[in-house]
């Protein structure tokens, strides 16, 4: 007797963690949103990145994109969990769901003058991202794209005077011609 | 009530609710009243369609209805009223809810333009109740109200079945709207499983033919399913040959008197289905959930199986331990699927192989785990459950127990030939389920043996249902193992304590035979095993409720047992432990688990 380990264990330490973009379609009901992150955190699960909007008016549903970590038992885990919910309808992994688009928009504060602010400016270009706020003293840039380069920007424009930054999180669709 | 031109009918709100119950079948609720949900009542007041039981306390209303939903099958039905009416009902929604028990609780609510400001006896029952039911409702359009009622009914009972929250606020209450009876349109998005995919049944099926060492372990969702599938497992069972054992919720799914049964498996399951679990090479799991009551140290449960799965819910599949066959659907089909594939492969299975597995069954089955020693001076807990199942066998008894040593002494000594007959708190291990869940048998059943086996401490907890047993006639029998202790606490002191029994003594405890006469009810005490048998028959012959006072052995411990953190085949056995092997009996990183 004597050995550790038991049922509590869950989580084996030799599983690698996943990142997964989970699609959900849901009924646009009050306490929807509270039902599926009550899950995430009754369960501790993480979420990295959640955004919710209605996207069929008249069906009146909702398409929330969650993206979350851990590992594939968790994973697994959380898309049946989420699936059992009455208002749910479908639960789509798009990362094992062939290729997908993922997209974040963020609004990204700059304030500096002189040399800085010129450089805020040539690096907004080169990243396609829009000045749609300005003044003697900052920039308010609108940036589209993938996760990873938002983060680059964000980071870039860090030393160049980063005033505050808004994400709204992973929109994300499948490639190709069919519905999820 | 008035019909209008195109057929619809307008009702008030509280109207719609006695309809919406009517309409479901509903014969009984278990309730009390209160200022948010006093239309319902007066409606309730104006029929004669659904009885109502008025319990004392709420979490006493959903125990008695979880306990009319085990034993008949049907949904339970609770209606409480807001604030404090909602927040008792929760520890009764969670154990239905860890049990997969389908009840319908209705909650009044302050009304709409109230609702956010702190009223009197307001709560957020929608966001209170919401991890600890499988779905739950706030009604604020009147129109709505008996959809909503329908709907909840069928989340409640369909796939894995649970509690369901209808929290109806006052003044939806008294408005009128529009009445709609029950829909046969398949609900827009919760359609759980039936049938199990073909292609996995046959593939589990040639697994179980080629078996050398298998085993059934079978669990509450075979209940769940109905009788026709614990039928239908019977068959199956039988038909195979293999051995079978069943968690603490499926008890009475396979009958104990049949020989392939090996008893409970689990941490105070029995030697030969904890070894057989662990030794087995193909494990056919059937309506359970790998808890880790049952797996224990998860590294080393049942390390060499294949391990098949069936479960309407699949976030039950492969949640804690990695399952190779996954199926999900309905116990009461796919199990008729799995007969019909196993009779059309009509396999010839390895008798040889089984004969030996067989053999060493009998061998872990000669160990005789629950031998104890018994005294003549002095009742012996374990006795006196074997007493009464043998005083109570060929009557129609249902037992319903509390949670401690004595609900894992009935799982051991009293067997079950028939499902719906066992009501116990397996998931939640609520102390105080006991008596209610018995008043809700006992409604369900009235002229059957209801008896709750129980503890002295956790019959505290609810000891004032015992009130409403005596109001509506219900002549449930409390049968207390009293040792004057919370045994089970005081068990695992003793194992992981060094002996400091902090707290886990009653010094102040009531005489239960007075308490019984204080109720109305009658009151029994047997203190020596002599005397037991006749007090036992006197009980079981009272036709009132009945408060049995069964003093037992202060220090009994309920053995065999898993330690925490151990594996299945590294039992702690009663009668050969050593002062010593207790004291070492848990490891260091066994002691900080549950």
């Amino acid at each position: 007797m004597g050995q550790p380990g038991s049922a509590y264990s869950l989580e084996k330490p030799e599983q690698k963690l996943e990142t997964h973009t989970i699609s959900v379609l849901v009924d646009n009901e009050p306490g929807v949103l509270a039902r599926v992150i009550g899950l995430f955190s009754g369960r501790g699960y993480n979420i990295e990145s959640l955004t919710v909007s209605e996207t069929e008016h008249e069906a009146h549903l909702s398409r929330i994109t969650i993206v979350t970590t851990g590992t594939p038992m968790v994973i697994e885990q959380i898309k049946h969990q989420l699936d059992r919910l009455v208002p749910v309808h479908s639960v789509t992994d798009l990362t094992v769901c062939g290729e997908t688009i993922e997209r974040e928009l963020a609004l990204v504060k700059v304030a500096g003058v002189g040399e800085k602010r010129v450089e805020a400016l040539r690096l907004a270009e080169a990243f396609r991202a829009k000045a749609i706020d300005a003044s003697l003293e900052h920039f308010v840039f609108e940036i589209t794209g993938r996760q990873s380069k938002i983060e680059q920007f964000v980071a870039l424009m860090q030393p160049l005077g980063l005033v505050e930054v808004c994400r709204t999180g992973v929109a994300a669709i499948g490639r190709g011609p069919e519905r999820m | 009530m008035s019909a209008n031109e195109n057929g619809s009918v307008t009702m008030t709100g509280a109207q719609i609710v006695l309809q919406a119950l009517a309409d479901q079948g509903v014969e009984h609720i278990f309730g009390y009243p209160g200022g948010a949900v006093l239309p319902i009542y007066d409606e309730l007041f104006q029929q004669d369609r659904v009885k109502h039981i008025l319990v004392r306390h709420e979490q006493g209303a959903v125990h008695a209805a979880e306990g009319y939903a085990r034993s008949t099958g049907k949904v339970g039905v609770v209606l409480v009223t807001s604030g404090p009416g909602a927040t008792n009902a929760v520890t009764g929604l969670t154990d239905a809810l860890m049990d997969s028990i389908p009840v319908v609780c209705i909650t009044g609510q302050v009304p709409t333009h109230l609702i956010g400001n702190d009223a009197f006896q307001e709560c957020d029952t929608v966001g209170i109740t919401r991890p600890c039911t499988k779905h739950n409702y706030l009604v604020k359009d009147v129109d709505q109200l008996a959809e909503v009622l329908h709907e909840a009914f069928y989340v409640a009972r369909s796939g894995r079945p649970g509690p369901v929250v209808v929290d109806i606020p006052k003044d939806i209450q008294f408005m009128t709207g529009t009445y709609k009876g029950v829909s046969n349109s398949q609900h827009k998005s919760y359609v759980p499983p039936r049938e199990g995919d073909q292609a996995a049944i046959e593939a589990a099926v040639e697994v179980m033919a080629k078996a050398k060492r298998p085993i059934f372990y079978t669990g509450g969702g075979v209940v769940n399913a109905g009788p026709a599938a614990s039928k239908s497992l019977r068959e199956l069972v039988r038909m195979t040959g293999y051995p079978i054992t069943s968690t603490l919720m499926g008890l009475g799914s396979y009958p104990a008197s049949d020989k392939q049964w090996l008893g409970m498996l689990g941490m105070h399951g029995t030697f030969e289905a904890n070894n057989a679990m662990h030794d087995c090479d193909v494990m056919i799991c059937i309506g359970a959930r790998f808890d880790d009551r049952i797996t224990g140290r998860l590294d080393a449960f049942s390390p060499g199986s294949t391990k098949i799965h069936v479960d309407v819910d699949p976030s039950s599949i492969n949640k804690n331990v990695h399952v190779d066959i996954p199926i999900v659907g309905d116990c009461a089909y796919v199990i008729d699927q799995m007969i019909a594939a196993w009779k059309a492969r009509n396999p010839s299975i390895d008798k040889e192989a089984h004969a030996r597995w067989w053999d060493q069954i009998e061998t872990w089955r000669k160990r005789k785990c629950l031998h104890y020693r018994n005294k003549s001076d002095v009742i012996m807990p374990q006795y006196a459950v074997e007493r009464l199942f043998a005083l109570t066998r060929g009557k129609d008894t249902y037992i319903t127990t509390e949670v401690g040593q004595h609900q894992m002494w009935a799982a051991q000594y009293f067997h079950f030939d028939e499902p719906n007959r066992w009501m116990t708190s397996g998931g939640l291990g609520t102390m105080g389920y006991g008596i209610p869940a018995a008043v809700g048998v006992q409604m369900a059943h009235p002229d059957s043996l209801v008896i709750d086996i129980a503890g002295e401490a956790s019959v505290l907890m609810t000891m004032q249902e015992i009130s409403t047993a005596v109001q509506y006639d219900l002549p449930v029998k409390i049968f207390i193992l009293n040792n004057e202790y919370m045994g089970m606490v005081r068990q695992w002191q003793e194992l992981l304590h060094g002996g400091r029994y902090s707290h886990s003594y009653s010094e102040a405890l009531p005489d239960f035979v007075k308490l019984a006469e204080a109720y109305h009810a009658v009151g029994i005490r047997a203190e020596k095993p002599a005397e037991l048998d006749d007090a036992i028959r006197e009980m079981i012959e009272t036709p009132k409720p009945v408060i049995f006072d069964c003093v037992v052995d202060k220090t009994a411990n309920c053995f065999p047992m898993i330690p925490s953190g151990e594996a299945h085949n590294n039992m702690l056995m009663g009668d050969d432990l050593t002062d010593e092997d207790i004291e070492n009996a848990i490891s260091e990183e066994g002691k900080v688990m549950v």
